[in-house]
Formats: C-alpha cells, structure tokens, sequence
C-alpha cells in the first residue's frame, strides 16, 4: 500500500495540467478554469488541437513522457489528457 | 463606381498607441525613434529603431500570448480600436459580410526566429506548435477574422511598404463587389536579429546613432531609414450604407494606382509618376486639388531624387505641400502607408500638416516640403505614396467625403 501511495503523489494531476494548459495556451475568457472541468470538452473550454499539441510538448519536455500527436488529439477532455500521460 | 469610405482608425505606432496619441505627437513633431531595446543591436550597423513597447496580457485574451508575434499582437489592438472608433460590433455583422485585408512585409519574423533557434539549438520538441502559423504573412488577417468572426473576402497583400496601399486597393474592390464592412490596412515590424540582416542587405538602412539625424528624407545628410513598428488598421465601408448607419466619415478612399519599375539599369522612367497619375486620373481628380502629398520618403538620395521628380513632374515644383511623419517612427514596413493614410485623414478632419522632423530640405529639390512644425491648412484632397523594395509604387488618393 506504501508504495503505491507513492505512486499517485508522483502521478501527472489535474492541477499539473492546468498549470501547463495556462502556460502553454492560455485560457478563454468565458471559462472558469478553477470550476469543475475534469470531464469538460476541451472544445467547450476553448482549446483548439495546436493548444493541445503545444501543451503535450511541454508536458514531455517536462516530464521526459513521449506523447504522439495522434494519442493528443484523440484526447476530448482533461480526465483523458491526465490518463494519456500517466499511462505514458 | 460605388464610393467606399473610411469609419474608423486603430493606429499604433512608435510615437503613440492609439490613434488620438498618435496623431497629437505627430501634429507636435514628438518623434518615437530610439535606440534599439528589443534585443542587442551593439554589433549591427542599424542601432535605432522605432519600437511599440506592449503590454499584451492588459490588452488581449491569454488564449492568445502564447500564439502570437508581437506585430500581431499590435495589430489585434489595432483591430479592436478601429472597430470601436467605427462603432461597430462585430457580433452584429453578418458572418460573410466583414472580412480582414492586410499588407505584410515579412510575418511574424520575431516569433520565426526564436523557434528556429529552438530548432537548432534544443531539437524539434522545443519547437513551439504556433510556429506553424504565427509567422505567416497571413496570421494578422486570420487572428483579426477569426477574433472578430469576421469571415467574409479576407487575404494578405505583400509588396513591401506599398502593401498597405494595395491592401486598401484590394478592400475597395471587395466592398464595390458587395461585402459590407472590411478591415484593411497593415500593422507590422521585424526588430530581430533576423529581421535586422534581412534589411541590411543594401544600403537602405542608417548606420547613425542619432534620433534625431539618422532618418533625413530629402535633407542634404540623407543616409537610408530607421525602421521601426506599427501602422494602422482602418474599417472601411460603402460611404452611402456608412451614411445611413449614421456613421462617422473620415473621408473616401478615392483613388489608387500601381506600378512596377522597369528592371534595375534600364533607360525607362521608374514607376511612381504613372502611379500618382493613375490614382489621380482613378478619383477625377486634377493635380491643383490635391492639397498635400504624403511621401514615401526613402531617405536614399537615389529614390528621394526619383520621387521629388515624380512629384514635381505632376503637380509642378514647390506647388503642392509634401510631408513624411514617418519622420517620427521611421519606415514601419507593410504598417507604413496605412499609418499615413490615418494621418492625411486626420489631416483633412483637423486642417493640419503634420511635419517632417529633423530635416532641412536640401537645396536641390524643389518640393514644398513641410519642415520644423505642423502647417495649418485646410485640406480636403491627400495623396499618399508608397514604394515597396523590388519596384513597387502605388499611390492613395483620399478625400473629404462629399
């Protein structure tokens, strides 16, 4: 159990990807991205698929993870961009 | 032909962001030129530049700074400050009734750059995604429509610093074929390393040092152009559907003509009478009702000897003022001609020449050169000049809307 606690604290978050989605693409202004937008559309939060492809570069230059291009634009929302890059 | 008639103005320029800090610097004679602070100019023989300092994030959405080069971030500005100065909402506009039509030099070059060095010096992965567009000549145009949801004729022109005079050609054609509201003009600027060398290839750009003696037009010290960024972005639309919209009237784009020169050593006259005449003979209008001449202002003796004779040629020497405000925010590429195209309409409102600064006109031209301080006058016809490098010429004729 111990070793897998530490696991999930290592583990890529939500809070890990918006802090780079910020970075790497800012965010509309319509949207609160403080709210609840786990499984929100990334459409619907206003990122196209370049910010989605800018924000998959930093997060593997930052976390040393390969990220296709393909695996990042089939990616919808926030939960299935967290799961992408954990299971990377 | 249907007349087209300018609404509104966004200016931003190395002398004022805004038209009305543009245009109260430029009727005062403030110049923005300055040494070059954008990056390290020491080891380049061009050390001044004329520079738009921007705080972006005050100015537009975050989804944006990632994306952008700087001169397109000023021209999203200039773009939201035309339109309001036009009192138009853009939500209101019919989708495929208001397009974007800009003049670019060089894209975003400053954004170009720094991705390359990533290129080269860190890999492909450091490559930012929006280097796929945000150094196109276009990406102005395409942030502007897709901003405003404006999606009606839109394109890019690029001819140098002609193209902001065939940007405003090209959106009068569009507007007579029957779209409603277009913004045109050009803002741009390239004041990067790579930009630097691009332009140095000749002998167009001053090695001086000094702001106040490093862009002479038609002064006997006259030794090339500071460049510098900006320009103007201007919403046009059909003068009678702006009338009865209750809209505020600059004035009418009148207008327009364009040359090429004959290739470099040929015996042939160049190219910029035939245009000045062209846009003259295109608004019906006679040399002796054009009441100032806004010149390109080359600062290279060889082209300010060519328009000088071209000026003469038409209007007679000495018979009709000349000014070059770019004088204060040096040769802004693809934004230069639309700027000035703002000043002769702001001219017309105001009746008032702004000035040449700096400059002593030298005693071998013969042109009315407006020097030392702005001229009143009432002005209601303007001509405005531009030369892109490779041969272009085209010339505006703007007029008080009748």
């Amino acid at each position: 159990m111990t070793s897998e606690a530490t696991t999930t604290v290592a583990a890529f978050t939500l809070d890990d990807l918006k802090r780079i989605l910020l970075s790497a693409a800012g965010a509309d202004e319509s949207v609160d991205m403080d709210g609840d937008i786990l499984d929100a559309l990334f459409t619907d939060l206003g990122y196209d698929s370049l910010a989605l492809l800018e924000t998959a570069a930093v997060i593997s230059r930052e976390y040393g993870v390969e990220l296709s291009d393909d695996a990042v634009t089939a990616v919808t929302t926030p939960r299935g961009f967290v799961e992408l890059v954990n299971s990377a | 032909m249907t007349a087209v008639a300018v609404t509104g103005i966004g200016a931003i320029a190395p002398n004022g962001k805004g038209t009305d800090a543009y245009w109260k610097s430029t009727v005062e004679g403030l110049s923005g030129i300055v040494p070059v602070s954008r990056f390290d100019a020491s080891g380049y023989p061009a050390k001044l530049a004329g520079e738009v300092p921007f705080d972006a994030a005050a100015h537009l959405p975050s989804r944006l700074i990632p994306a952008t080069d700087h001169m397109t971030r000023l021209s999203l500005a200039a773009a939201e400050w035309a339109l309001q100065d036009a009192g138009v909402d853009p939500a209101e506009l019919p989708d495929f009734g208001a397009g974007v039509i800009t003049a670019s030099s060089a894209g975003g070059f400053e954004f170009g750059q720094r991705e390359l060095e990533n290129l080269w010096n860190k890999g492909p992965k450091y490559v930012s995604a929006y280097q796929s567009y945000a150094w196109f000549y276009a990406v102005n145009s395409g942030q502007i429509s897709i901003r405003h949801g404006m999606r009606g004729p839109s394109g890019v022109v690029v001819s140098d610093q002609a193209g902001g005079l065939d940007a405003i050609a090209q959106t009068r054609r569009q507007i007579r074929k029957g779209t409603q509201l277009i913004i045109s003009g050009g803002v741009d600027g390239s004041l990067c390393p790579w930009g630097w060398v691009a332009q140095m290839t000749d002998t167009r750009m001053s090695t001086s040092d000094d702001p106040e003696r490093a862009y002479l037009p038609f002064d006997p010290a006259a030794g090339g152009h500071v460049a510098g960024e900006g320009g103007a972005l201007l919403v046009m639309e059909e003068l009678e559907a702006a009338r009865r919209r209750g809209a505020r009237i600059y004035g009418e784009v009148a207008g327009y003509g364009a040359t090429m020169d004959p290739r470099p050593g040929s015996s042939r006259e160049p190219g910029l009478r035939r245009a000045i005449v062209t846009a003259l003979d295109d608004a019906g209008v006679n040399p002796d009702e054009v009441d100032v001449v806004f010149a390109d202002a080359a600062a290279v003796p060889e082209l300010d000897r060519i328009e000088a004779d071209a000026i003469d040629a038409v209007f007679g020497p000495g018979k009709v003022a000349v000014t070059a405000p770019k004088t204060m925010t040096g040769r802004l590429a693809a934004g230069a001609a639309s700027l000035d195209v703002a000043a002769a309409l702001l001219a017309i409102r105001d009746g008032v020449i702004p000035p040449t600064v700096h400059v002593s006109r030298a005693p071998e031209y013969s042109i009315d050169l407006v020097t030392g301080a702005a001229r009143e006058a009432q002005v209601r016809t303007a001509l405005v000049l531009a030369r892109g490098h490779g041969g272009f010429n085209s010339a505006v004729v703007v007029r008080a809307a009748r």
